[in-house]
């Protein structure tokens, strides 16, 4: 969905001071917004600055975080993956089904991961090999593979996971150091390499910049993009099995509408949803913002559905303001 | 014979070939007056579909149809335990106003800010359903609470068909005619297919966006008056979900996610598809939990049949060399 630029491109002559070219990058400016939310709740409620509370915090973003780092690979190289709440479901949905026959916990997270890795397999295939827009055919698969669960579990659910495979979702490696936080920190740092330190990390740029060009310059994009979609699928796997150990039942319903915050926690860590720009680390702050409003709304007993309208004004609002800011100053001019 | 093979004929054929293998085992599905009811039964869809066309034809999506649909509703029915005597061309009048605001503040949005619609819509979304929250605080108004002409309108019969089933059919026409003779309907399918040229014939792009946008949320408002009258009840979570059924009944109905390509009448039948399916899975004994996956494999059939029709016979030198590898 390309969209006709009107406004003309703005050279610079001569280039801005680096301290300045630093604070003004989004990350610097996120980091502020983290740290002014961090500071507002804390003054707002008397129970926000307790290491416990602030733990349990992180389970508000830890595992949408984990699918956000591989979902902002993808968006950065042009593509959309809105299925990914459909394979939390449907992976979880494959865990019980294991469990029913017996498996133990190592069989479980493999028979999650697997489930995903496939999800993405199909996802990839369907976007490389018949060259269709990743945005319908997600919309599609997220209709598929949810629906596969409901198909599978119609009204019911499945309980009773073995108690080794809580550890995932409600163990602790180091006092208030939760399980899942180890994982999100992680693979913030995997795929913070992965996207900035190596070859495969340029490409995903170059296929988002211009795709014809990549290609020209020898970039397998369709190989990338397969992979990109195997990426998404796996983390997928592993929120299945981070959620499902740490909700210990698993329902067709879960995650439903997980997508929609993951796509918003990348979009408001600085990727271009148009593709070919974005950074690890401006998502792993967007990650802490939208944990911590979650957090601190709850906290004032604000209910889950008028956090949904701070979301979505976040969502729409981090991209207006800069555009906003931009034709303020055009004007000014 | 390229008449057979247009999208409409196909669709007409799957369709009267659905009828006729549900019809071999439970005839009643097929009589006129059960027909008449999955008809009215699938009419807010169409209606939905057919604005949601308008908004892809110029390489747009809209979301938010369900959300705006769902708070129109709720709006709608406050103001008739408000006032239970205001007649219903009033309600009729402000659900479409309401409606047409609300695809405003999309069409806004992304013709001045030129914001992807796709991230515009998602968040007017949830919006748009927390506004309901925060209106209502989550309680719901009931059938006893409305007025009887307010419930009744809908539902009223014309000729054997309800009025529900009627303004879809009077919303298909003037979409039809809309978008094969006016100057706005031309510019859609303009700004769809090469919004360059479009430019450069004096179209402003942007500015058509937004009478998309603003035709969808019309729609979707004058819906939410009807959906919350034949059902006789208004909460937050009414039509959940609902945007993906009518983005499936455009992409199955043949319009192009790409823009530019697609007709009034392949989305009414892409609708009318996935009407009847939901309708006689019932029927021939299938548990309505395979609505979802059927509905979603349509999709991806669909689109993968969109890719390969629209697919052009040039000489593609460079993809060619990239498979051989």
């Amino acid at each position: 969905m390309s969209l006709v630029e009107n406004a003309p491109r703005h050279i610079p002559d001569r280039l801005r001071h680096p301290l300045q070219e630093k604070l003004v990058r989004w990350e610097s400016l996120l980091l502020a917004v983290a740290v002014a939310i961090f500071i507002l709740n804390s003054l707002a409620s008397p129970y926000f600055l307790n290491a416990w509370n602030l733990s349990d915090a992180t389970f508000n973003f830890t595992e949408k975080a984990m699918i956000a780092f591989a979902m902002a690979l993808l968006i950065i190289s042009g593509e959309i993956d809105l299925s990914v709440a459909a394979i939390i479901a449907l992976a979880s949905t494959a865990m019980g089904v294991a469990m029913e026959m017996g498996a133990g916990t190592p069989a479980l997270v493999l028979v999650g991961l697997t489930t995903g890795l496939m999800c993405g397999a199909f996802n990839g295939a369907l976007v490389t090999k018949l060259g269709l827009p990743s945005i319908v055919v997600t919309i599609g698969t997220m209709s598929l593979f949810r629906g596969i669960s409901y198909i599978v579990l119609g009204d019911g659910a499945f309980r009773g996971y073995p108690s080794s495979f809580s550890w995932f979702g409600q163990g602790y490696v180091f006092w208030v150091i939760s399980v899942e936080l180890v994982i999100f920190a992680i693979l913030a740092v995997v795929f913070g390499v992965l996207l900035h330190k190596t070859n495969f990390g340029r490409m995903v740029y170059a296929i988002g910049n211009n795709p014809t060009g990549a290609l020209f310059s020898g970039v397998r994009v369709d190989r990338v993009k397969m992979t990109l979609f195997l990426l998404t699928g796996l983390m997928s796997g592993l929120a299945a099995v981070c959620l499902t150990s740490r909700l210990g039942s698993t329902r067709p319903s879960i995650a439903s509408g997980m997508e929609l915050e993951i796509v918003t926690m990348v979009v408001l860590g600085g990727v271009n949803i148009l593709g070919g720009s974005g950074s690890i680390p401006g998502v792993v702050i967007a990650a802490f913002v939208m944990g911590l409003v979650t957090f601190g709304l709850g906290l004032l007993n604000v209910p889950g559905i008028v956090m949904s309208i701070f979301i979505g004004l976040l969502l729409i609002g981090v991209i207006a303001l800069p555009r906003l800011w931009a034709m303020w100053r055009n004007n000014a001019r | 014979m390229s008449y057979l093979k247009s999208r409409e004929a196909i669709l007409f054929g799957a369709i009267g070939c659905l009828l006729l293998v549900v019809a071999t085992r439970f005839p009643g599905f097929v009589a006129p007056q059960n027909l008449v009811a999955v008809f009215t039964d699938t009419s807010p869809l169409m209606i939905l579909a057919v604005g949601q066309m308008a908004v892809i034809l110029t390489r747009c999506i809209d979301l938010s149809v369900a959300a705006n649909l769902a708070l129109t509703g709720m709006v709608c029915a406050m103001i008739n335990v408000a006032a239970p005597d205001l007649p219903v061309a009033v309600i009729l009048a402000v659900s479409i106003a309401m409606g047409a605001m609300l695809g405003a503040i999309n069409g806004i949005l992304v013709w001045k800010l030129s914001i992807p619609p796709i991230v515009v819509t998602l968040g007017t979304m949830t919006i748009f359903r927390g506004i309901i929250f925060l209106l209502t605080e989550g309680k719901w108004i009931n059938a006893h609470e409305m007025s009887p002409h307010f419930t009744g309108f809908p539902r009223a019969d014309i000729l054997g068909m309800s009025v529900l089933g009627w303004i879809a059919v009077v919303v298909s026409v003037v979409m039809i005619v809309a978008m094969s003779r006016t100057s706005l309907g031309r510019s859609i399918y303009a700004v769809g297919g090469n919004p360059h040229a479009a430019v450069y014939t004096g179209i402003d792009v942007g500015k058509t966006q937004f009478a998309a946008f603003v035709i969808s949320g019309m729609l979707a408002g004058l819906t939410g008056y009807l959906w919350v009258a034949r059902y006789s009840v208004a909460y937050v979570d009414i039509a959940g979900g609902f945007e993906l059924d009518v983005v499936a009944a455009c992409v199955i109905g043949g319009v192009s996610i790409a823009g530019g390509a697609g007709t009034v009448a392949g989305t009414l039948l892409g609708a009318l598809f996935l009407g009847v399916v939901k309708n006689a899975l019932p029927v021939v004994d299938i548990s309505p939990f395979w609505q979802l996956a059927i509905s979603g494999a349509a999709i991806i059939i669909a689109v993968a049949f969109n890719a390969q029709s629209g697919r052009s016979k040039g000489r593609v030198i460079l993809k060619s060399a990239e498979h051989a590898q």
